[in-house]
């Protein structure tokens, strides 16, 4: 393949970057907001030269536990990611290298689970939690997680199980490896980067689920949408502390997408590039 | 070893389990909204605990319309997560009808249950029984920039009509020094725009039912309503007035971008608090408009404190509610930071209160136009309905943002004042007849 000229590499730079900075200016913004006045943060025109202050980070420490509400959010998204991986993995290993006739639209089936709108469940949901006294409790959270990113853990790691030829399944075989030592001592690793890219978006996209994380919680349970939601008001001004409090929440999974990102895209690449 | 270890664990559970007992408190959960007076609230009521070490309270913030779903899903289905509630003046008797909270029957003698203003109690009554207790109420009042009245050598009348107000946004309408001659809500939601064209529609004659519930939107009186109000957001109003809800105004006043506003009382005390506000000491103060009758021009609304009957801790949670309604609570309030940032509009004793209308120059205000909203007696002709901004049924929070949908296209100029009425009038008469108040 012939190296690209140096216009088109430009542009194609170019492109890249603008696109990267329209995705990232409202994180960006709120950032800025978040050590902003409040009339600072409404200010319009905007204020972009200002003395960056503390004070709504001050303020929301001092309202909310802060530390009790980060534990619960990682508790959910680890905890959920750890038993949806425990249930996805051998569903997946199922579908790749045993498919039934049904496998395909099993798959389909699942996928078609996430197009409900959530709110659609709402009552059934509360009330089936209210029976069996998941309401506000870290379990149901953690349940609930499971099971809303159990179809895209299934189908990720199926994608990534499909990638492994079978003849390596079939060599083990002939030298008497049972199914379970397959699955342990080849699959696992083989698949390795995949689990955990796997894992790392089911942890991210728990991490962020906000929509059950409020219905269902009161506040022995409450993650971070919780918390940040706490601080949106219908009278007065409140953008720079929701700001802060949006910038604390995110801030601890940002810091590890971060150190995890080679993993992540490695991941997310798997196969492409064989 | 082993049996060593099992006495040390032992005696640390029989310890751990009198620990838990001598220090047995009763837990409450609070659902409240993040409003600058709850989060005082919250704040204050470590003071509280401090007095009541039997109780402990968590709290559960969120915003308004989240805060009002989620606690109707709880209540509805018992689920029995909360022991006080954040409710508004129209929840309160439709959901102490539904036999949802537990009435205050027996409220304490210091209390003084007189003191609150009798508007607000029966708001928030239903059949005589008080269901909750308000934290703070509230009305609408006309806020003006008294600078730019002066160099425009115009002044406020002490009760304006919509005529005047017209009249005198022309004036001070100068949109190339960046001021709006009138800010009004145009955002859809039966508790933004419809909350604020409803009180105007009832001085002018107009009503959403009548006797047989049938919705009257298409009529003469409604025609003039709307009309008024569109006109002057179309001529004098800023730019996107469509989208603007309660604190994108309040935004916009407080930066100095509006002449005029007319909305909630409580933003008096925003626009004096120079933290929140470039305006301080530039705001006058006057009643709200009325177009052709001074009645139902103006809303009532208060945010108050129920105990939903699925709470396993009621009594502890009345308790609270009466502190944190109490005189003694409004004193601490001042203790802590002025008397002007007190919960206004709950009771006769803050208004006579000498420091506090000295530190309040809107006070007078408050009180009168809180006194004088009736939500029982708001229209010129017969109503099936209570409410003043909003009409008290389950049914009008769906019916009420569809109707502001179709108004916020007029004020964006997509719909003409004809077309939305009709669009309005027929909404409402299918979702009544859905809901089987209509044949």
């Amino acid at each position: 393949m012939p190296r690209p000229s140096a216009k088109r590499r430009l542009a194609i730079g170019l492109a890249g970057w603008s696109a990267t900075f329209v995705m990232f200016f409202p994180i960006l913004w709120m950032g800025l907001a978040a050590f902003k006045t409040e009339t600072q943060a409404i200010a319009s025109p905007p204020v972009l030269l200002f003395t960056p202050t503390l004070e709504n980070f001050e303020a929301v420490l001092a309202r909310a536990d802060y530390l009790h509400f980060f534990f619960n959010s990682v508790a959910v998204s680890v905890g959920s990611t750890a038993l949806g991986i425990l249930i996805g993995l051998p569903a997946a290993y199922a579908l790749a290298f045993h498919p039934g006739r049904r496998a395909k639209d099993l798959l389909v089936w699942m996928l078609s689970t996430k197009m409900m709108p959530a709110v659609g469940v709402l009552v059934p949901l509360y009330l089936l939690f209210r029976w069996t006294g998941l309401l506000d409790t870290i379990t149901g959270l953690l349940v609930l997680n499971t099971l809303i990113n159990l179809p895209i853990i299934v189908w990720m790691l199926f994608t990534f199980l499909r990638e492994i030829p079978k003849e390596i399944l079939e060599a083990a075989r002939i030298d008497g490896a049972r199914s379970f030592d397959q699955f342990v001592h080849l699959i696992i690793p083989l698949a390795a980067p995949g689990i955990a890219s796997t894992a790392l978006l089911a942890i991210i996209l728990a991490w962020n689920e906000a929509f059950w994380s409020i219905n269902l919680t009161a506040w022995r349970a409450t993650p971070l949408p919780a918390f940040i939601a706490s601080f949106s008001s219908p009278e007065g001004l409140f953008w720079a502390k929701m700001s802060a409090a949006s910038l604390l929440a995110i801030g601890p999974i940002v810091a590890f997408g971060w150190l995890t990102q080679k993993q992540l895209v490695r991941g997310l690449t798997f196969g492409a590039v064989k | 070893m082993k049996r060593t270890l099992g006495a040390v664990f032992a005696a640390g559970l029989a310890a751990a389990l009198m620990s838990s007992a001598a220090v047995a408190q009763t837990t409450v959960t609070i659902a409240t909204v993040n409003n600058s007076d709850m989060v005082v609230m919250q704040e204050l009521s470590k003071k509280f605990e401090e007095a009541n070490p039997d109780i402990k309270l968590n709290w559960t913030i969120l915003e308004e319309n989240t805060l009002r779903q989620r606690l109707t899903t709880d209540i509805a289905t018992g689920g029995g997560q909360f022991d006080i509630l954040t409710i508004g003046l129209f929840e309160a008797p439709m959901w102490g009808e539904r036999g949802w909270l537990v009435p205050f029957d027996t409220v304490p003698a210091d209390y003084d249950l007189n003191d609150v203003f009798k508007s607000v109690r029966d708001g928030l009554s239903h059949d005589g029984k008080l269901y909750a207790l308000p934290f703070y109420a509230e009305s609408q009042m006309t806020f003006y920039r008294s600078d730019l009245f002066e160099a425009a050598g115009v002044t406020m009348p002490e009760q304006p009509t919509w005529a005047d107000i017209d009249q005198l946004a022309a004036k001070v309408h100068d949109p190339d020094k960046g001021v709006y001659g009138m800010c009004l809500r145009g955002k859809p939601g039966w508790g933004e725009n419809m909350g604020q064209i409803t009180p105007v529609a009832n001085s002018f004659g107009a009503r959403w039912f009548d006797m047989n519930w049938e919705p009257q939107l298409e009529t003469p009186e409604w025609k003039e309503a709307l009309t008024t109000y569109v006109d002057l957001l179309k001529k004098y109003g800023p730019p996107g007035a469509a989208s603007n809800g309660y604190n994108e105004n309040l935004a916009l006043f407080a930066d100095g971008k509006c002449a005029m506003w007319i909305d909630a009382t409580v933003s008096a005390g925003f626009l004096s608090d120079p933290k929140q506000s470039k305006v301080v000491g530039k705001v006058g103060y006057a009643l709200p408009p009325y177009g052709k009758f001074n009645k139902g021009n103006h809303y009532l609304w208060s945010w108050a404190l129920a105990v939903p009957v699925s709470s396993k801790s009621q009594e502890a949670a009345q308790k609270f509610i009466y502190w944190a309604t109490s005189k003694d609570y409004i004193k601490l309030v001042a203790e802590r930071s002025g008397w002007a940032t007190v919960p206004p509009g709950t009771r006769t004793s803050t208004y006579e209160n000498a420091e506090y209308l000295s530190a309040a120059p809107f006070a007078k205000l408050t009180l009168q136009t809180i006194e004088t909203a009736n939500p029982t007696d708001a229209t010129q002709e017969k109503v099936p309905y209570v409410g003043i901004s909003y009409v008290g049924i389950p049914e009008f929070q769906s019916i009420g943002t569809t109707v502001g949908q179709e108004f916020a296209a007029v004020i964006a100029g997509s719909k003409t004042v004809d077309e939305a009425l009709a669009a309005a009038q027929a909404s409402t008469k299918r979702a009544m007849q859905q809901a089987g108040y209509l044949n």
